[in-house]
């Protein structure tokens, strides 16, 4: 008992010390733990796309017995005569029309909503919000009709126009939250010198949002890609097909293609955009979601 | 006459206030106006016209194929949703033609819920404890985030459902790991009804990525003084985790629950993948939205679509306003003690 309270400040001291490191190594290696079970699929995914074929599914290790390149050839040919090439094509092209749609669009709304003084801003903005909690259903068969009348099935249109109408009101709301942190003295100073509403818009609110604009894209860029529903909806013939409207045919309603391999590689390969995106842009990511809780 | 001219000029001069007045409005809001421009017009064609259009489509046996023989048929189509309710299995529409009820309506109406009630909260418990567990004085959890955000980065996307449903299959790799570990006997998970819900279930909380980001800055905003006066009270873990932890949170899970319930009455990608376009076996994950879906575009009966559209509205809203309602008795917005 008394050696004990002898010893005791010195090797507290240090006792607690390792008691800490020990405590937050355990912690580290629970996370890490916990992230190899989480990611374990999608490694699985990556690592199977270069086994061949009939060893896929025999084997539920990471480490390839043999490795090849030749599901990535065999997925690339696509189907009814279009390469998956033209696929990425497509979904790129699409993507970008979109950003560019909803950029315009939006911070011209946001700009509005934050910086000017109208009659009716208020009411428009909360009816703008409201819309954010709208379930998309309740218009999607007097839309499909309408871009049906207007001969617009089939194309990229139905997927393109509404973005330069601002229909993604979440980049609105993100926008006018980053526009309104941004001081005021700025536009004043620019009014002074002679700017008018516009000069304003494009010289001052523009770049200084630019961090808002850059996740306003990003986002567009993900749901653009991964947009299924639209493109099943409006997308009829093969050579228009983006990747992952491509994807659900190449798989099939059964599911049961001959050539698992090839659309293992081609599901791996349209997730390498927004991999290389995510970590490109991290915090943009971050700071859209923690500020407008993007769904997800 | 000089009566007239004086009616003629006040006249005239009400109607110039009138013109003055609309071009003051113009000075003034004009240029506020053209910028929310192309979001009106937005609104007002691709959203208000499409509401009133399908509330008008709901009441009516629209056929994409046959438009011209639209048909105001009053409540036929939510007859056709809810008649097993009261055991029809057809009735008479106000046209005199015999409709048939939906067989299918209410069991999409049940896997959906048994869906938004069982992976919302899971998966919000499931983000909760991570971004807890990231919360700490840790190196590298920016890094860790990252990691933990990914699979809501690519889930949503069809590679990921086309990945699912051939992990959960019979001869997948789920049964593979299983197997290897001992179990014996095991099902096809996506091929049995009584468990590919369960893979659709685990599908979504295993993207709980966006709700972690959202806990862990909720987190960062809690006072560290607070668990510290706690902690020297006695408080134990427990504690101060249902006392502090939650409470000041609690507007935080409110957001989170609203726009995760939301979301989830909406899911369409996946379940379309993994049933193979339908409802799967025994149209065991027929997610409403899928039912819509096949409703609408398969059968081409838009005006029945357009009303199962409305009654999901209304399910969505009615829920939205109760979390609301209940919010008064659980969520604390810091205000006083």
């Amino acid at each position: 008992m008394a050696a004990r309270t002898v010893v005791s400040h010195t090797w507290m001291h240090r006792f607690v010390k390792i008691r800490t490191a020990v405590s937050h190594s355990l912690t580290h290696l629970f996370i890490i733990a916990l992230g190899l079970v989480m990611l374990y699929p999608v490694v699985w995914m990556v690592i199977s796309s270069f086994k061949p074929n009939n060893m896929i599914f025999s084997d539920p290790g990471l480490i390839p017995k043999a490795v090849t390149i030749e599901n990535y050839i065999s997925g690339w040919k696509g189907y009814a005569g279009t390469t998956f090439g033209r696929f990425f094509a497509n979904s790129l092209v699409l993507c970008i029309v979109a950003i560019v749609g909803n950029l315009i669009s939006c911070s011209m709304a946001a700009y509005a909503f934050a910086r000017l003084k109208f009659a009716g801003r208020d009411f428009w903005f909360a009816v703008m919000l409201v819309t954010l909690m709208l379930p998309a259903q309740v218009t999607l068969v007097p839309r499909y009709i309408l871009f049906n009348t207007f001969g617009w099935v089939g194309t990229y249109l139905p997927l393109l126009v509404p973005r330069f109408m601002a229909v993604d009101a979440f980049f609105i709301f993100l926008l006018v939250q980053f526009i309104r942190s941004l001081p005021k003295e700025l536009d004043e100073a620019a009014i002074i010198d002679g700017c008018g509403k516009w000069g304003v818009f494009f010289r001052i609110i523009l770049p200084l949002a630019s961090p808002a604009l850059v996740t306003t894209a990003l986002f567009t860029f993900l749901w653009t890609w991964d947009d299924f529903f639209n493109h099943l909806l409006y997308l009829t013939t093969p050579e228009t097909f983006t990747v992952s409207r491509a994807l659900r045919t190449f798989v099939g309603d059964a599911g049961a293609v001959s050539n698992w391999g090839g659309a293992l590689a081609m599901a791996a390969l349209s997730m390498v955009p927004t991999f290389i995106l995510f970590f490109a842009l991290q915090k943009y990511f971050v700071q859209g979601i923690s500020t407008t809780g993007i769904k997800g | 006459m000089t009566k007239t001219s004086t009616r003629l000029f006040t006249g005239s001069n009400f109607f110039m206030s009138k013109m003055s007045g609309i071009v003051k409005f113009i000075r003034r809001n004009g240029a506020a106006y053209l910028f929310i421009t192309p979001w009106l017009l937005g609104f007002f064609v691709l959203t208000v016209y499409p509401m009133v259009y399908s509330l008008w489509l709901g009441f009516t046996d629209y056929d994409f194929t046959k438009p011209d023989a639209t048909q105001w048929i009053w409540f036929g189509n939510y007859l056709k949703m809810f008649g097993a309710v009261f055991n029809l299995s057809q009735f008479t529409a106000s046209t005199g033609e015999v409709m048939r009820v939906d067989p299918y309506y209410l069991k999409s109406l049940s896997v959906t819920f048994i869906y938004v009630f069982v992976s919302v909260p899971l998966k919000l418990i499931f983000a909760l404890a991570v971004a807890m567990l990231l919360n700490q004085k840790l190196r590298g959890v920016p890094f860790y985030r990252a990691v933990y955000y990914i699979p809501t980065l690519l889930g949503g996307s069809v590679a990921i459902a086309v990945l699912w449903r051939k992990l959960f299959e019979k001869d997948g790799l789920v049964n593979l790991v299983l197997g290897a570990i001992g179990f014996t006997d095991l099902p096809g998970w996506i091929t049995n009804p009584r468990y590919a819900l369960w893979t659709l279930v685990l599908l979504t909380v295993w993207q709980f990525g966006s709700s972690m980001i959202i806990f862990l800055a909720g987190l960062k905003q809690i006072p560290q003084e607070y668990y510290e006066a706690a902690s020297v009270d006695g408080a134990t873990p427990v504690r101060r985790f249902f006392f502090i932890t939650i409470p000041l949170l609690s507007p935080v899970i409110l957001f989170n629950l609203v726009m995760q319930m939301i979301g989830a009455f909406q899911t369409f990608t996946q379940a379309y993948i993994i049933g193979g376009g339908r409802g799967g076996v025994l149209n065991s994950t027929l997610f409403y939205t899928l039912h819509l879906y096949i409703q609408g575009w398969t059968y081409h009966e838009m005006g029945y679509a357009s009303a199962m559209a409305w009654v999901l509205l209304l399910i969505i809203g009615v829920l939205t306003v109760l979390v609301f309602r209940s919010s008064s008795f659980w969520v604390s917005y810091g205000t006083g003690e």
